[in-house]
C-alpha cells in the first residue's frame, strides 16, 4: 500500500479550503447585476386560491417582478415530476397529481409555493412578499395517515379520489400465508417510523443566470446530482434544451438525500432570470428548509413473523402505510416500495415474505429519500420483530439472529434481491467481543444498584447500495439508468484530471477518487484533480446518493484508467522501440520486460502528446479516455451495531454508554473517511431514535419548524463510537467496494430502541424516545419491578 | 443608512449600511468574507460564529452597528503568514469535517473554548461546550478529537 494509494488514511485534499473559509457554496457566489428572490408560501395546509392581489406588492420599493402560477402556465413551464413509476396490485399506474412550481388554483401544504418576488435586495423582496394579498378558501386538511384514505376524507388531488397514490405489493402471498398456517409461534408488532427533516447544515440555494446573447441559462444550485437536475429542467419542465442549460453544483454543504430532488425554487429562479433579465438568487432560510425540503420516513407498519418450534423463521408478512406528503417528489414513489420491501429479509433466511404498501397523500411537505431511504424503515421492521421474537421465545437475541442468518451465497431472497457475499456471523462475533457482551449482565446489576435501567440492543442490518443495474431498475419503473460516467484526462506533463458524474458534498471524493488514480498510475494524489458538479465540464452523470459513488462512480473511473493504461502501453512501446506485448506497467513506470529500458508515466504522457515516435495513422495522439460503468448487481453492505444505554427512570433521560459497530463494506479506499461516514450515519440514526420527529398539528401546521422545536442531536447527546470492520470483497464491481454512506443511519434506530425496550422490560415505546416518552414508559417498568 | 467602522481580521473597514444589517451580512456581503455561514435563523446552529473583541459571538444575531469600534476575527483571519492555526490543522488531521459548512463556526467556537478553559480539555467538557454548534455530518466524534488535539497544540502556539 502506497502512502496515498488504496487503503491509506490519506488526509483530505479538500479540507484546506474549508478550514480557511474558502469553500465556495452556492450562497457564496454572486453574479453581476444579481437580484434576490423571496417566496410567498402558503400559511394553510389545504386551500383554494380565489384571488391574488399583487398591487401593493408591485408598488413596493425595489420590486422588479412578481410571478405566480399563472405566469408559469402562460410560459408553458412544465410541472415538477416524479421519476419512478409504481404500479398498484391491480396493474394501474400510480396517481400522480400535478405539481406546479408555483401553485395553480390550490395549495396543498404549509410552505407550498404561491408567488415569487424578485427585487433589488433580499430585504425588499421579503418586504414585498408581506404585501401580497391572497384570498383563500380554506379546506379541511388531511394530516393523519390513518384518516387519509377513509371515505369522506378531503381530496387533495382530483386524480386520487381516496388520497391513495398506489396500493402495491411484493412477494408471494400464498407462500407467506402457508408459512403462518404451519407456524409454532407468531410474533406481531405495530410500529411507526417517525417523520424526519433532513437538515443538511447548508440550506438549499439557487442562482439563475440568463445570457441573452446566446439564449443560454446557467443555474448554480445545491444539488447532489446536477446532471439529473439539468435533464429534468430541460426534458420535463422545459426551461431550455440541455445544450443551453448549464447546471453547476459547487461546494454543497451536506445533502443526505434532500438535495437529490428538483424543487420549485431552483426551477423558478432559472426561469425568472430570463423574465427579469438579470441573475436571480434565492437562499433558503432554515424555516423554509423545515417547511419545504423533502422530509423522510413516515411509515405506519404492522408486521408478523412466523416461527417454528426451534425459533427458525418461516415467514414474514408486512403491511405499511407510507406518507408521501402533498405531492410526489422526484424519487418519492420508489422509497417505500423498491428501496424498502426488498430489504425486509434482512440478514435472515426467510422462505416466504409478503409485503403490502399503500402510498398516501396528505397535506404535509413531500416525503422522499433521506439517508438510507427505505432501508432504515425496512431494518427497523425486521430488527425490531426479530428482537421481540427472540424475547418471546426466551432466546438470546444474538444467538437467535445467528441461527437465522443467511450463511451460503449467493442467496436469493423471496423479495427480488440476490445477496452476493457476506459473513454475518463474523461481524456478530467481532461486535459481541468489542461490546463485551458476556459481562453485560454484571453492568446491568451495577446500574440497578444506582437506580438506573441498563439495556442492550442489537441491529444486524443489510442494505442494498450501489444503485444500480440500469436494466433492472428500468424494469421496476425507474425513469433513468443508474450507471456512472468518468473521463480521465492525462495532461502532457503527466498530471491527471478526472471528470466524474458523482458529486461530493462531504464524502471526500477529491481525496478517495485521487487515491484510486494514485494507486493505478503510480503518481502522487497531488498530481490528480477531481472535477465534478458542472454539466459544462462533465458530460453526464447520475450523481451521489444511495452509497453509490464508490461502487459505481469509482468503478467507472477504474474502467477509464484501464483504458488509459492500455493506450499508454501502446505509446510506450513506440517510445521504447519494443513490442506492445513486452511493455509492463508497474509503480508508475512503463518498462520493457527483461531490460533496463523504462519510462515514467509522465514521460509516456508527453510522448502521447508530442507524437514524434509514432504516426497519427497508426495511433491517435493524446491520452484521454472515458467510460460508462453500469453495475451488474446492487451491493450489500452489512454489519452488526450494538447499543448499550442507561435510563434514569426518574427523569427519562437516556444516556448511550457504549456504541459498537462492526461493518462489512467490502474493500475500503480510505478508512479514515469511511469511519467518518459511519459516525455521521449513527448520529442521524440515534437522532431518529431519541430526538428527532417532525410534527404537524391537526390543522397541518408544522410545529417543529426550527431548531428550537426540532431536536437535532448535539455533541453532548452522543458518545464516541467503537468502530471496526470485517471484509468480504464485493464480487460485482472491479474494486470490491460495497458502500458505507448510509449504514449508520440504517443500523442505529432499532439498536437504540431494542436497548431501550431491553432496559424497560416492555415494548411500549415509540421513536423519538424523548425523555418525556421514556419517563412515561419507565413508570410502567418501575411498577412492574415493584410488583415482582 | 448609518456609518459603521470596525477592524476585521486586522484591517480597518468602514461602510454606510442599512441599520438592520446583521454582522454576518456585513461580513459576507460588504466584505465578501464568505467563510462565515448562516445555517439557521434562531441562533442555534453556530455556523456563523466569529470573534468580537476576543469573544465568540453568533454573527447572525448581532447587528453590525453593535460592533462599531470593535475588533472582529473571522475564519479567514485565523491563519497567519500562510501557516494554519493549530485548531485548523487539528480539524484536518483528525477528519473533523465532512461537508465543511459548520466547520468555520466550529473552529471559531473551539478556539474561544481553549481561550476560556485552557489546553487540557476532557471529552465531556468539549461536548458540553459545543452545545451551540450543530454538525449534521460527523456525529461529532472526530470534532471532539480535533478540538482536544487543537487545544493541546495551541499551548505551544503564539
Amino acid at each position: 500500500m502506497s502512502a496515498t494509494g488504496i487503503g491509506a488514511p490519506v488526509r483530505r485534499k479538500e479540507d484546506f479550503r474549508f478550514i480557511t473559509g474558502k469553500g465556495q457554496y452556492t450562497d457564496d457566489i454572486n453574479r453581476p447585476g444579481q437580484t434576490y428572490a423571496a417566496f410567498l408560501r402558503s400559511p394553510h395546509a389545504h386551500a383554494t386560491i380565489k384571488k391574488i392581489d399583487l398591487s401593493a406588492a408591485r408598488a413596493s420599493e425595489g420590486v422588479l417582478a412578481i410571478l405566480t402560477g399563472d405566469d408559469l402556465a402562460a410560459d408553458k413551464v412544465g410541472g415538477l415530476i416524479c421519476g419512478w413509476m409504481i404500479h398498484s396490485k391491480d396493474g394501474s399506474p400510480m396517481k400522480a397529481g400535478a405539481h406546479p412550481a408555483l401553485a395553480q388554483g390550490k395549495v396543498r401544504y404549509v410552505g407550498d409555493h404561491i408567488a415569487v418576488v424578485v427585487a433589488e435586495t433580499l430585504a425588499q423582496a421579503r418586504d414585498a412578499v408581506e404585501k401580497i394579498h391572497v384570498d383563500y378558501e380554506v379546506l379541511a386538511p388531511v394530516v393523519a395517515l390513518d384518516q387519509a384514505t377513509k371515505s369522506g376524507a378531503p381530496v387533495i388531488h382530483d386524480v386520487a379520489p381516496n388520497n391513495q397514490v398506489y396500493d402495491w405489493h411484493l412477494g408471494d402471498k400464498a407462500a407467506a400465508d402457508g408459512a403462518f398456517a404451519k407456524a409454532h409461534h407468531v410474533t406481531k408488532i405495530d410500529l411507526v417510523n417517525n417523520r424526519l427533516i433532513p437538515n443538511a447544515m447548508e440550506p438549499r440555494a439557487a442562482i439563475g443566470d440568463y445570457d441573452s446573447g446566446n439564449d443560454a441559462f446557467t443555474l448554480y444550485t445545491t444539488s447532489q446530482n446536477p446532471h439529473v437536475a439539468r435533464l429534468v429542467l430541460s426534458a420535463f419542465i422545459g426551461i431550455a434544451p440541455e445544450h443551453k442549460l448549464r447546471v453547476i453544483a459547487p461546494d454543497v454543504g451536506g445533502g443526505f438525500g434532500s438535495k437529490i430532488f428538483i424543487y420549485a425554487e431552483e426551477t423558478v429562479c432559472v426561469w425568472a432570470a430570463k423574465k427579469v433579465g438579470r441573475p436571480v438568487k434565492w437562499t433558503g432560510d432554515r424555516t423554509e428548509a423545515f417547511l419545504a425540503d423533502a422530509h423522510g420516513r413516515d411509515h405506519v407498519t404492522h408486521a408478523e413473523m412466523a416461527l417454528d418450534e426451534k425459533g427458525k423463521i418461516l415467514g414474514l408478512r408486512v403491511k405499511t402505510k407510507a406518507n408521501l406528503g402533498a405531492y410526489l417528489s422526484t424519487f418519492s414513489s420508489c422509497v417505500p416500495t423498491y428501496l424498502y420491501a426488498p430489504l425486509l429479509s434482512g440478514q435472515y433466511n426467510i422462505p416466504a415474505i409478503y409485503v403490502e404498501v399503500e402510498g398516501i397523500y396528505t397535506n404535509t411537505a413531500p416525503v422522499d429519500a433521506y439517508r438510507g431511504a427505505g432501508r432504515p424503515e425496512a431494518t427497523f421492521v425486521i430488527e425490531r420483530i426479530v428482537e421481540i421474537a427472540a424475547r418471546e421465545l426466551g432466546q438470546d437475541p444474538a444467538e437467535f439472529r445467528r441461527k437465522n442468518f443467511v450463511t451460503s451465497f449467493p442467496h436469493q431472497t423471496p423479495v427480488i434481491m440476490a445477496y452476493d457475499t457476506g459473513d454475518y456471523g463474523a461481524s456478530l462475533d467481532k461486535a459481541l467481543e468489542l461490546a463485551d457482551y458476556k459481562n453485560f449482565q454484571k453492568r446491568k446489576k451495577e446500574s440497578a444498584k444506582n437506580g438506573l435501567l441498563r439495556g442492550i440492543g442489537f441491529s444486524a442490518y443489510i442494505e442494498a447500495c450501489g444503485i444500480a443495474p440500469s436494466a433492472a431498475v428500468g424494469s421496476l419503473g425507474a425513469g433513468v439508468g443508474l450507471w456512472e460516467s468518468a473521463e480521465v484526462r492525462v495532461n502532457p506533463v503527466g498530471t491527471v484530471e478526472v471528470l466524474t458524474g458523482s458529486h461530493s458534498h462531504g464524502q471526500g471524493h477529491e481525496t478517495t477518487f485521487a487515491q484510486l488514480v494514485s494507486d493505478r498510475l503510480g503518481i502522487s494524489i497531488d498530481q490528480v484533480a477531481i472535477v465534478h458538479g458542472d454539466t459544462d465540464k462533465v458530460q453526464f452523470g447520475m450523481g451521489t446518493y444511495g452509497s453509490r459513488s464508490g461502487a459505481v462512480g469509482m468503478s467507472a473511473i477504474s474502467k477509464a484508467l484501464d483504458k488509459v493504461v492500455a493506450k499508454a502501453k501502446k505509446v510506450a512501446a513506440y517510445a521504447l522501440e519494443a513490442s506492445e506485448g513486452d511493455i509492463e506497467f508497474k509503480d508508475g513506470r512503463f518498462s520493457v520486460a527483461g531490460t533496463d529500458k523504462s519510462l515514467a508515466f509522465g514521460e509516456v504522457a508527453l510522448q502521447a502528446y508530442i507524437a514524434h515516435k509514432f504516426s497519427g495513422q497508426e495511433l491517435e495522439p493524446g491520452l484521454k479516455e472515458g467510460a460508462f460503468y453500469d453495475p451488474t448487481n446492487f451491493t450489500f453492505p452489512s454489519g452488526v451495531h450494538i447499543c448499550e444505554l442507561e435510563i434514569d427512570p426518574d427523569t427519562g433521560v437516556t444516556t448511550i454508554e457504549r456504541w459498537t459497530a462492526v461493518d462489512d463494506f467490502g474493500n475500503i479506499i480510505n478508512p479514515m473517511i469511511v469511519e467518518g461516514q459511519v459516525h455521521g450515519g449513527i448520529a442521524q440514526g440515534v437522532g431518529q431514535a431519541l430526538y428527532e420527529g417532525a410534527h404537524y398539528d391537526a390543522n397541518g401546521q408544522l410545529v417543529t419548524a426550527s431548531y428550537m422545536d426540532y431536536c437535532m442531536p448535539r455533541a453532548d447527546d452522543l458518545p464516541s463510537f467503537v468502530i471496526d470492520t470485517t471484509l468480504t470483497p464485493c464480487p460485482s464491481n472491479p474494486l470490491g467496494i460495497k458502500g458505507c454512506g448510509e449504514a449508520g443511519a440504517i443500523a442505529a434506530p432499532p439498536a437504540v430502541i431494542n436497548a431501550i425496550t431491553d432496559a424497560l422490560g416492555h415494548e411500549d415505546i415509540a421513536m423519538p424516545a424523548s425523555p418525556q416518552a421514556v419517563w412515561r414508559a419507565a413508570q410502567k417498568s418501575v411498577h412492574k419491578l415493584a410488583a415482582e | 443608512m448609518v456609518s459603521v467602522s470596525m477592524t476585521v481580521n486586522g484591517k480597518a473597514v468602514s461602510a454606510k449600511i442599512d441599520p438592520r444589517t446583521l454582522l454576518v451580512q456585513f461580513l459576507r456581503e460588504n466584505l465578501l468574507l464568505t467563510g462565515t455561514h448562516v445555517g439557521c435563523d434562531t441562533s442555534q446552529c453556530g455556523a456563523c460564529v466569529v470573534h468580537v473583541d476576543g469573544l465568540a459571538v453568533k454573527s447572525c444575531t448581532t447587528l453590525a452597528v453593535a460592533c462599531d469600534g470593535s475588533t472582529v476575527t473571522t475564519i479567514e483571519g485565523l491563519a497567519h503568514d500562510g501557516a494554519l492555526h493549530p485548531m485548523q490543522e487539528a480539524f484536518r488531521e483528525h477528519h473533523g469535517l465532512q461537508c465543511g459548512f459548520c466547520t468555520p463556526g466550529m473552529i471559531m467556537t473551539a478556539v474561544d473554548l481553549v481561550n476560556r478553559k485552557g489546553h487540557t480539555l476532557d471529552e465531556h467538557t468539549i461536548r458540553e461546550e459545543l452545545e451551540g454548534n450543530i454538525c449534521r455530518c460527523t456525529g461529532y466524534h472526530n470534532i471532539v478529537k480535533s478540538v482536544a488535539a487543537g487545544a493541546q497544540a495551541m499551548a505551544g502556539h503564539k
